[in-house]
């Protein structure tokens, strides 16, 4: 019987592909290996030690940066998936319509601007507004990491609602339950693991973000990221690959439970 | 049609449903009236897109109509909401909730219309019982089996007692023994609880077997509402004839109507009694129809007579398709058959077609 196609006997492919995962996981690896340097040096390896754990752990300034991070990244996530909820349940809910792919695609628009455009246009308009009101707290980082968290929370949400069949909150109506009861007792059990999908997901894209967030920053509100890039500028430490490592370690989980989340009950 | 006595659970008047606008208009209901009797299995039967499922969603409150009232019990309530009409829908894809189990699907009318927890425990108990699910209370309804989910969906449906039960093709998804098992429960549930059903299917022997009327619908119209009887035996027009069962279209000159009766000759010479519908003066030329098993085939002359093309075996019987002399129609006769004899035809026969008194009906196109 004659071999069916199959691209994993072509010659080369295997080399490919290994040389495509050392080149995605070795600098990786080496991060996390020298992260555990005695040597003050990210490059000689001194012996083992969990001393840049410590003083990364002791050090003001990352903890400051941390806290922030999460702070404006749960926030953030959270209204973001609220936002995206909201839209995903109006594009997806009733039979499609004219404009209805002009609404995703004015939605996804974040996904498609370059992040550096969007970086630029925001801090001439924030400035603008602290010039009137005079404020310059955390509002504008928390406004700007929504703003493009909303199509990743948004995503996971609506491929959830585009497998549930209308028919369901029909059913439900029909037998005498309000909108809103329809919604809360049919609707958002069903929706819920696209729901905490969108919210994790939003939450690892807005730890993540620099190039946003160096723009809209004022002075004294580095996040992780660009207090660590701010670092890098004055040379490296095995202290940052600790960092890194830490933050590595965080995003595998949180990405790890998304992908459970979002396979449940399918 | 004498008005038979009885309450109207639903009357649907001059209801018209328009799609989309301007020129793109298309007309799904075209001033549609019927009235449904109380504990009625009515059934509106034709092909897709003639209309039965945009009736039932307007009933049911998922759509509004454009023109017209829709009465229940003599309210109109073309414009309620779903969840403010005492009607309920068996969903051509059941709908079921997965998130929740058979017992808390079929208790969730009753637990949204405010009933106390004993009251919808009670119940739900009963309409286990009364499909007989008692054993599967518990499980998920992704658990069970497309017949059973089918039983959870009716009872579901049923639990709230409503005034009105519309089915929305409920047996297309089972397989044939199934479907024909869940037919006669259907009927079943429909006498022990004496709830009016309104039921949808494109199926023409679906619903002769299981409806006490129906209404033909053909492109957003309802052609012609009777019993099974009325609409076998007595079709309206040709395309209520040509969609239910085999029919022999004969052409004929109509004369002479009295109680009913006309004369009708054939183009063969040959003259038939035909019924016909009342109120309706055919003039001249008109549309005869003949069931392929109210004729007979004979050896020697008869009303009509041809030659024998094609004998067909169907097991409970036989079909013999006779070219026409003087024309090129075929004409299809329909024989019970006994055992260990043929149908006494053989291909190339010359046979006479014996139409009875009773046999034929003028149409009204």
């Amino acid at each position: 019987m004659a071999k069916s196609f199959s691209i994993r006997h072509q010659p080369g492919f295997t080399t490919i592909a290994a040389v495509c995962f050392v080149a995605l996981y070795m600098p990786i690896i080496v991060l996390v290996v020298y992260a555990f340097n005695e040597a003050p040096s990210t490059s000689e390896w001194g012996g083992f030690s969990l001393k840049w754990f410590q003083s990364a752990s002791q050090n003001a300034q990352v903890i400051d940066a941390t806290l922030r991070s999460f702070q404006i990244a749960a926030i953030a996530a959270t209204l973001a998936t609220i936002a995206a909820t909201m839209a995903a349940l109006a594009t997806t809910r009733t039979p499609p319509y004219p404009g209805l792919t002009f609404k995703y695609a004015m939605i996804n628009q974040p996904l498609m601007v370059p992040e550096i455009v969007t970086g630029v246009a925001l801090l001439i308009f924030f400035s603008r507004i602290k010039i009137f009101t005079g404020y310059s707290g955390l509002g504008y980082l928390i406004a700007a990491h929504t703003a493009f968290c909303i199509p990743f929370a948004y995503l996971p949400i609506r491929a959830r609602l585009e497998n549930m069949d209308l028919s369901l909150e029909r059913a439900a109506a029909d037998l005498y339950a309000t909108p809103w009861q329809a919604f809360r007792r049919v609707t958002l059990p069903l929706l819920w693991p696209g729901i905490l999908a969108g919210l994790m997901l939003a939450f690892v894209i807005s730890l993540d973000d620099v190039v946003i967030t160096e723009f809209v920053k004022s002075g004294g509100q580095d996040t992780l990221p660009t207090y660590m890039l701010g670092q890098i500028r004055r040379g490296i430490t095995p202290e940052i690959n600790a960092i890194s490592t830490a933050f590595l370690l965080l995003s595998v989980v949180i990405v790890t439970l998304f992908f459970f989340v979002s396979r449940k009950r399918d | 049609m004498p008005e038979q006595p009885g309450k109207n659970a639903i009357e649907v008047r001059g209801v018209r449903k328009v799609f989309g606008a301007g020129d793109a208009a298309v007309a799904a209901l075209d001033t549609v009236s019927v009235s449904i009797r109380e504990n009625e299995f009515f059934t509106l039967l034709g092909p897709s897109g003639c209309g039965k499922t945009t009736l039932l969603r307007l009933i049911a409150g998922f759509d509004y109509p454009s023109a017209g009232e829709i009465l229940l019990y003599g309210d109109d309530i073309a414009l309620l909401p779903p969840f403010k009409r005492p009607v309920n829908t068996v969903f051509q894809s059941y709908a079921l909730f997965p998130h929740m189990t058979v017992s808390q699907n079929i208790g969730f009318g009753l637990e949204m219309l405010g009933k106390p927890k004993a009251e919808v425990k009670a119940r739900v108990a009963e309409m286990l019982k009364l499909v007989r699910m008692e054993h599967l209370a518990s499980r998920r309804t992704s658990q069970i089996s497309g017949g059973q989910q089918q039983r959870v969906a009716l009872a579901r449906a049923l639990a709230p007692q409503p005034k009105v039960l519309l089915l929305d093709e409920p047996l297309s998804a089972l397989d044939y023994k199934l479907r024909k098992e869940m037919q006669i429960e259907l009927k079943r549930l429909q006498n022990q609880t004496g709830i009016t059903f309104i039921f949808v299917t494109h199926d023409q022997e679906e619903a002769l077997t299981m409806s006490d009327r129906i209404a033909v619908m053909s492109s957003g119209k309802i052609l012609q509402v009777g019993s099974p009887w009325d609409i076998y035996d007595k079709p309206a027009d040709r395309f209520v004839a040509d969609f239910i069962g085999e029919t022999n279209f004969l052409t004929a000159s109509i004369a002479g109507i009295e109680n009913g009766k006309a004369r009708a000759t054939l183009k063969s010479g040959a003259t038939i009694t035909a019924s016909v519908a009342d109120g309706f003066q055919p003039k001249g030329e008109a549309t005869v129809v003949v069931r392929p098993e109210h004729a007979k085939l004979v050896k020697g002359k008869a009303e009509l007579s041809g030659t024998v093309e094609n004998v067909v075996y169907f097991g409970t019987d036989t079909h013999i398709h006779v070219r026409l002399d003087g024309s090129d129609d075929l004409f299809i006769v329909r024989q019970q058959n006994a055992r260990s004899a043929g149908c006494g035809f053989e291909t190339g026969d010359k046979a006479g077609i014996a139409i009875g008194d009773d046999a034929a009906q003028v149409l009204r196109d």
